[in-house]
């Protein structure tokens, strides 16, 4: 039982055969040939690429969000009173001109679920955005110089993640009440330190690698050192990370606007939609159904996409999480 | 390994106490308490003799070491929505219906996740593994408070086999608990599964599997134990979040535990029962640290020993 756990495996065959190598690192010989187009590692990535979860996550999040006013004819947040409760188009009293049905204010839930992913989008693109940046700040200076400031950031990276996130947001947003940028700064705040210690890990073991010794003794500043050679190291741990947490946050904002300390209420965000919907699962379960069944989808497909990311771009991190 | 322990006991002490810094912070920066204290016609000098009794004319640095002192010794004074019970003994009453609840959907998350993710690395590609990572995926995504929803619509109130919220019996724990398993489950049979696959590729479980041990005591015995390792940290954390109260689905089943309460609470901004349930919380993560950090190093020789393993 005291058996010590070996090094990590060898990526499986799966992956071996994918190659990630081939495909970035062109050869850079002094007399490169020509490269070929598309180049055998490029071909086999198009084919693996996860192509149902790319059109899912383009069909309900991102084309919805840039395009809903002309993807809908009908306001999200008024609805016409002689058309409440509406059924979905393929059940008895449903109409195609609101396939989806109606809410008992007579708003279309097509047109809300749709307006919904713009929130979901605009949330999570700015929370992580602010997370990433700031998170990778800290972890590539805490990676980097060690001793006291790593003390300092893995302190703080322990102490968020130590906070009851849920509890928290309830009371900031009982007293300052709700709205975007309450809800994108708590997201930020709670979501920063895992970007902090993914970095800070990564550039640990770039710190000792050869290349950083021989810029350091060339008289490079640790500005440059950090920029040019720690973080683009670190950029495919990004982008997976990244993508991973999309799915996290819209999850995560759906369950704070469900409970009132999120979105507020009028606007079309998928967790008001479910809240809202709740009382009347009995007699119109179409107004819960579809906003959560956005999220499921939009979530589940990030999460595809983003293990094969992971996979591909970084077979390290599989080891985690 | 008793240095490793007291490293990391400090650590958890200092966690500790910049969360009661930011506790603290919060409730004090989003709101004077005196707002919600007094009564709206009262006088100024009423005003002041409130603030005065509360201890809400001091210096902040003074109140928060006040407050700090006496969280310490389990008092975080009065609750404001019910005035003639203290924060703590709020807390005390609710916390063993959540703990009840989240003993069911531990003890659900570890008999589904640890043996569906064990199986599935073992029979690699198998209609199994791959219905387990249908699973996994599924349990990740879905959001908590709109499967309970729909679980209290097929099961509740179509078929009508458990009670649609409240706590009625024992079929009314079932549903909450299966929606907070989900997550822990999808997240524990991940883990498994690449944790074992790791070990099971390692050269010493192929050795035993070449002298001929069967594969049954390979797998359960070699494989297992340095597997289960990994997950370990995990399971720490799931564990306190589950047995803290789970505030969504407390909220959506009217289950009547601290996660409800801090609801409540926080919308009645009622500052003392928040700050002694954000501070308890995260004395349970911060615990439950320790202990897993602990129990890793027994496990692990190279951590204990100080060399660190890249995690």
């Amino acid at each position: 039982m005291r058996r010590p756990r070996t090094a990590p495996p060898p990526p499986d065959a799966g992956l071996s055969e994918l190659d990630a190598g081939s495909s970035r690192d062109a050869p850079a010989g002094p007399a490169a040939r020509a490269p070929r187009w598309p180049r055998p590692g490029l071909r086999r990535l198009v084919r693996r690429w996860p192509w149902l979860p790319i059109l899912i996550i383009l069909f309900v999040l991102v084309i919805p969000a840039l395009f809903a006013p002309l993807l809908s004819p009908y306001d999200p947040l008024r609805g016409t009173l002689a058309d409440r409760l509406l059924p979905p188009a393929w059940l008895d009293g449903g109409t195609w001109s609101h396939p989806l049905g109606t809410d008992k204010q007579g708003r279309d839930i097509l047109t809300r679920v749709i307006y919904g992913a713009r929130i979901s989008l605009i949330v999570s693109s700015a929370a992580i955005l602010i997370g990433a940046v700031l998170g990778s700040t800290l972890g590539l200076l805490a990676g980097y110089f060690g001793g006291a400031v790593d003390r300092v950031v893995s302190w703080l990276v322990d102490t968020f993640m130590s906070l009851p996130i849920v509890l928290l947001a309830l009371v900031v947003v009982a007293v300052i009440g709700p709205s975007f940028v309450t809800i994108i700064t708590i997201i930020s705040v709670t979501i920063w330190s895992s970007f902090a210690r993914q970095v800070r890990g990564e550039t640990l073991s770039v710190r000792e690698s050869d290349y950083v010794a021989r810029s350091r003794v060339a008289g490079a500043s640790a500005a440059r050192i950090l920029l040019r050679h720690v973080l683009p190291n670190v950029t495919n741990t990004l982008i997976v990370l990244a993508t991973l947490q999309v799915g996290v946050v819209i999850l995560e904002e759906s369950s704070l606007s469900f409970i009132g300390a999120g979105i507020p209420r009028p606007q079309p965000s998928w967790g008001v939609m479910v809240a809202e919907g709740r009382d009347q699962i009995t007699t119109a379960w179409w107004l819960t159904f579809f906003p959560g069944l956005a999220i499921l989808v939009v979530v589940l497909s990030l999460n595809l996409l983003g293990d094969w990311l992971r996979d591909f771009l970084d077979p390290k991190l599989r080891q985690q999480e | 390994m008793a240095r490793y322990i007291v490293i990391n006991v400090i650590r958890g002490i200092l966690t500790l106490i910049a969360v009661s810094i930011i506790v603290f912070a919060l409730a004090r920066l989003t709101g004077n308490p005196l707002d919600v204290l007094a009564p709206v016609d009262m006088g100024p000098e009423d005003q002041a003799a409130l603030a005065a009794k509360w201890g809400l004319d001091e210096p902040l640095a003074q109140q928060y070491l006040t407050f700090l002192g006496n969280a310490l010794h389990g008092d975080f004074g009065p609750s404001f929505k019910f005035p003639d019970e203290t924060a703590g003994s709020v807390i005390a009453e609710r916390l063993p219906v959540s703990l009840q609840l989240g003993f069911v959907a531990l003890v659900l998350t570890v008999l589904v996740g640890v043996p569906l993710g064990i199986l599935s690395a073992v029979r690699r590609n198998s209609w199994l593994d791959r219905t387990a990572k249908g699973i996994a995926l599924f349990g990740q995504s879905v959001p908590e408070f709109w499967l309970a929803i729909m679980l209290i619509w097929v099961f509740a109130v179509n078929l009508g086999w458990v009670p649609t919220s409240g706590q009625a019996g024992w079929t009314s724990i079932l549903l909450p608990s299966l929606v907070m398993a989900t997550f822990g489950i999808a997240a524990l049979l991940r883990l498994f599964r690449s944790s074992m696959l790791d070990t099971l590729g390692t050269e010493y479980v192929k050795l035993a599997r070449l002298k001929g041990l069967p594969k049954r005591q390979v797998i359960w015995k070699h494989a297992l134990k340095p597997g289960a390792i990994p997950p370990l940290t995990f399971f720490g954390r799931i564990a306190v979040r589950l047995l803290t109260g789970a505030t969504v689905v407390e909220i959506v089943f009217s289950w009547p535990g601290v996660g409800l309460l801090a609801f409540e609470a926080a919308n009645a901004r009622d500052f003392p029962v928040v700050q002694a349930l954000a501070l308890f919380t995260s004395a349970a993560i911060v615990v439950m640290n320790l202990v897993v950090d602990v129990l890793y190093a027994y496990l692990d020789p190279r951590v204990r020993l100080g060399q660190r393993v890249v995690s």
